[in-house]
């Protein structure tokens, strides 16, 4: 019996590793801490009550941030434990195989995991709020969206400590990934986390595209829409068309490696090249949904701090649905070296380099707004700053990798990293930190310290230089990516020594932003106005953070900028339009089935993942049971009455 | 920046009206996206209809005359659900169940002879793990079955829900939603017929 155990538990629980056993104690210990807090302080019915079931945008936008920065912790841990290991040739810290695995769930979490969800929390955080709506087209699939993202999220890692990382690179080619190259429980964790998740940002997709269209104030005409709400319609678009490619190449994966059949295996007639083709055609758009939104960002806030009209603003709508539509027709840019013959590399060559017209006017339009603005500086310009420069150099330096022939030289080498880690981090994560920092007293009623945001935005932008840099110089003397280690006599040790220094250094920015939310939450003065940054959309015109309604009156909107052109009305000293008396709020009620539900998912997921059928069908049947039980429900929704929005509009107003 | 109560979640009778609007469009966006995960499968197919790998080819294996049977039933179903939406509009409680029902009847003949065909060819030893071509097959034709399957458990709970409500807006817009997607259903078995069977045996 024993035994038995001993056998089966050394197979299902990874062991051997130092790293391993120090990640086993930590999350024990998290685990431990979670749970006595939480009974501790009695907290376990708020929990739920007041956030695993909530339908609240704003508080699901906020689970999706927090789940995000932990993401970002993890996939950067990831990235210091590489570099660690590349920074001095013929290094042993970790194993080849080790090694293998960690790129891939860098790659992964860091794309999937933290990019996508902070940008759907950025979505949840602001978009009903900028277009004048109580909330989204769809607030149970809302919080269902989220919880799959988390559950599925939760089984990725999972494999961490049970049964094994997957390895076969981010993107899993076969015959890598198919059952002759990976018969361990990886890849299957690798299939259900991404594909459950990727099920929840599908439906955000749909969910938003509807918000938009159907959800604005009125008068709030398509070209009177504020910039991040028309990037985040451009994003949904490319997501609803994209991710459905995802589904089914991770279901063909699944099924080749389950049943036994061939899509992408080298026998019995499959065809691994259909599988890198039909990834990338979701991969590629991919790129594109989680940066879109950040030139959207990127335009408020420029905006904003140089107090002017964003310049251009047809032109940069128009730019937006271009990079949306374009990203559709350069998925074989990633494989120019697969033979695919010249003509065939010259149109996606071509394809990839028109995407730079419209990004350069986005990037002229940002520049000439600040031309004559009276521009001011605070932390989230500063991002933007860096990001234009960071953006602009991996921008030139993906036209350059478009280059068909020259990609032959520049092809899986450190180069193409470098590149696209510059357009990653210096465009998506860079964009987002100004997001996060302009809005974040929107969301929580005070802003985040400037000094010490000041001291994380030198370290991160120091760091990334000093990291990746050197990166494209090792790349062009012939370094390639997923190498695990290499000697001496390459020439290859200053370079990669350097780069491990930047990449520390960007860990201690990161460390940097951890203690200056917590100094905030602690020494920050509440901000009273709703609007500390003189923003211009409706979302500084209500306090914050923001009521459960959103606004007690729905504006009506009658220009592009409608709070500033309002606070222009108002120093002119002209008199406010007579108001209607408030109305009852319609709003949906809490649910605990989104969480119930992808809760079945995760199990279901799991038990595929091991073959344990007494898992996985009892998981499907709960799936359907609450599926069921939703349809079934016609008591979903509640009115506020008059007098508690009164009070609650009068707690606000009367801290001014 | 005025103020004003004409919004989508005001507490008039319209505005619950436009709620229901809006899923209705949520749900078109829905099957735009099932349109492009039929279209990549299909794309598969077509890839790999030739790998069949020394296994037996679809001029082999298709036998049309069931083939030709289920397309007739499900054309003919979604003809029916049409019947139901039509006597929903005219107010008659009735002739949508019946019609439902006559609609979840054909539904599952059309699964039966399915089924049945899927049972055949793996007894013949044509198995998805056979050759590319049959894991294509299986998965595209299975997909689309799976679909139908799942229609005809939600039109069972719909006609729960319309015998316990009635006709309200809620109701309509959901028997609204299911005619919709079983007659995409429908599109997409068409195209199945074509390029599968018809170009398979051709």
């Amino acid at each position: 019996m024993w035994d038995s155990i001993k056998e089966f538990a050394s197979g299902f629980f990874v062991t051997g590793d130092p790293l391993i056993y120090g990640a086993d104690v930590a999350i024990v210990m998290t685990l431990i801490a979670v749970v006595s807090v939480l009974t501790y302080f009695k907290r376990w019915t708020w929990l739920w009550r007041e956030w695993l079931t909530t339908v609240d945008h704003k508080r699901i936008g906020i689970m999706y941030v927090i789940a995000s920065l932990l993401m970002l912790f993890r996939g950067g841990v990831d990235a210091l434990l590489m570099r660690t290991q590349l920074a001095v040739p013929n290094n042993d810290f970790l194993t080849p195989e080790h090694y293998n695995a960690i790129f891939t769930t860098h790659g992964v979490i860091m794309i999937l995991f933290m990019a996508m969800p902070l940008m759907f929390g950025l979505f949840n955080l602001v978009v009903p709020l900028q277009i004048g709506a109580r909330d989204v087209a769809f607030p149970f699939l809302n919080s269902l969206s989220f919880w799959l993202f988390f559950w599925g999220a939760m089984l990725f890692n999972m494999s961490f400590v049970i049964g094994g990382s997957p390895d076969a690179g981010w993107l899993s080619y076969p015959p890598l990934s198919e059952m002759s190259h990976s018969p361990g429980v990886g890849q299957d964790f690798y299939i259900w986390g991404i594909q459950i998740s990727g099920i929840g940002s599908l439906m955000t997709g749909i969910n938003f595209i509807v918000t938009i269209l159907k959800m604005r104030a009125p008068g709030m005409k398509l070209f009177k829409m504020p910039m991040f709400s028309w990037s985040v319609l451009s994003s949904c678009l490319t997501i609803i068309m994209a991710f459905p490619i995802l589904t089914v190449t991770l279901a063909l994966l699944f099924i080749d490696r389950y049943f036994g059949a061939h899509f992408f295996t080298l026998d019995g007639g499959g065809n691994p090249m259909m599988y890198i083709n039909l990834i990338w055609m979701w991969g590629h758009p991919e790129v594109y949904i989680v940066i879109l939104p950040g030139f959207g960002i990127v335009s408020e806030v420029v905006a904003t701090f140089s107090r002017k009209r964003l310049f251009g603003y047809k032109s940069m709508v128009f730019a937006l649905m271009c990079i949306a539509v374009f990203s559709f027709f350069t998925w074989a840019h990633h494989f120019f070296t697969m033979g695919s013959g010249a003509d065939v590399n010259i149109f996606f060559a071509i394809s990839t380099m028109i995407i730079a017209i419209p990004t350069g006017v986005k990037v002229f339009n940002w520049i000439f707004t600040m031309y004559r603005g009276r521009v001011s500086f605070p932390t989230p310009m500063l991002w933007v700053m860096g990001l234009i420069l960071c953006f602009v150099v991996g921008g030139m330096t993906g036209v350059m990798l478009s280059v068909a022939p020259a990609d032959f030289q520049f092809h899986n080498s450190y180069f193409l990293i470098a590149h696209f880690h510059q357009v990653l981090i210096g465009g998506v994560v860079f964009s987002y930190f100004a997001g996060l920092y302009y809005w974040w007293p929107k969301v929580f009623g005070f802003k985040l310290n400037e000094k010490i945001g000041k001291w994380a935005f030198w370290l991160w932008n120091i760091g990334f230089y000093v990291c990746f840099m050197p990166q494209y110089a090792v790349g062009l003397m012939g370094m390639t990516r997923r190498v695990s280690t290499y000697g001496w006599d390459t020439g290859w040790w200053g370079m990669n020594l350097v780069s491990t220094i930047g990449g520390f250094i960007m860990g201690i920015a990161f460390l940097f932003q951890v203690w200056q939310i917590l100094h905030s939450i602690k020494f920050m003065e509440r901000d009273t106005t709703g609007d500390p940054w003189g923003g211009r959309t409706l979302e500084w015109s209500i306090p914050s953070p923001a009521p459960h309604y959103n606004f007690a009156l729905t504006p009506i909107v009658d220009g592009r900028d409608p709070w500033w052109e309002e606070k222009l009305r108002r120093e002119r000293g002209e008199a406010p339009k007579a108001q209607p008396p408030l109305e009852p709020i319609h709003m949906p009620k809490n649910s605990g089935i989104p969480f119930i539900m992808s809760f079945c998912w995760f199990l279901a997921g799991f038990g595929l993942v091991f073959n344990w059928l007494w898992i996985a069908i009892p998981g499907f049947i709960g799936v359907a049971a609450c599926m069921l039980a939703h349809s079934f429900n016609y008591n979903t929704d509640y009115y506020i009455p008059v007098d508690e929005i009164e009070r609650t509009e009068a707690a606000a107003r009367g801290a001014v | 920046m005025a103020h004003g109560n004409a919004n989508a979640h005001s507490h008039s009778h319209e505005g619950h009206h436009d709620l229901e609007s809006l899923r209705s469009m949520g749900f078109w966006i829905f099957l735009m996206t099932d349109c492009i995960l039929f279209g990549s499968l299909f794309a598969t197919y077509i890839v790999l209809h030739a790998n069949t790998a020394g296994g037996p080819t679809a001029h082999e294996l298709f036998k049309m005359n069931g083939v030709i049977a289920e397309t007739f039933i499900l054309l003919t179903s979604s003809f029916t659900s049409g019947l139901a939406v039509l006597s929903m509009n005219q107010g008659n409680r009735k002739g949508l169940i019946g019609w439902l029902i006559v609609t979840v009847l054909l539904g599952a003949s059309f699964i039966t002879l399915e089924v049945t065909e899927f049972v055949d060819m793996v007894h013949e030893g044509a198995k998805i793990s056979t050759s590319g071509f049959l894991s294509g097959f299986f998965t595209l034709v299975g997909t689309h079955g799976l679909h139908v399957s799942i229609g005809l458990c939600w039109m069972i709970a719909l006609m729960i829900q319309i015998g316990r409500h009635g006709i309200t807006p809620v109701t309509r817009r959901k028997v609204n939603v299911i005619s919709l997607y079983w007659h995409f259903l429908d599109v997409v078995w068409i195209f199945v017929f074509t390029i599968v069977y018809l170009m398979g045996v051709m």
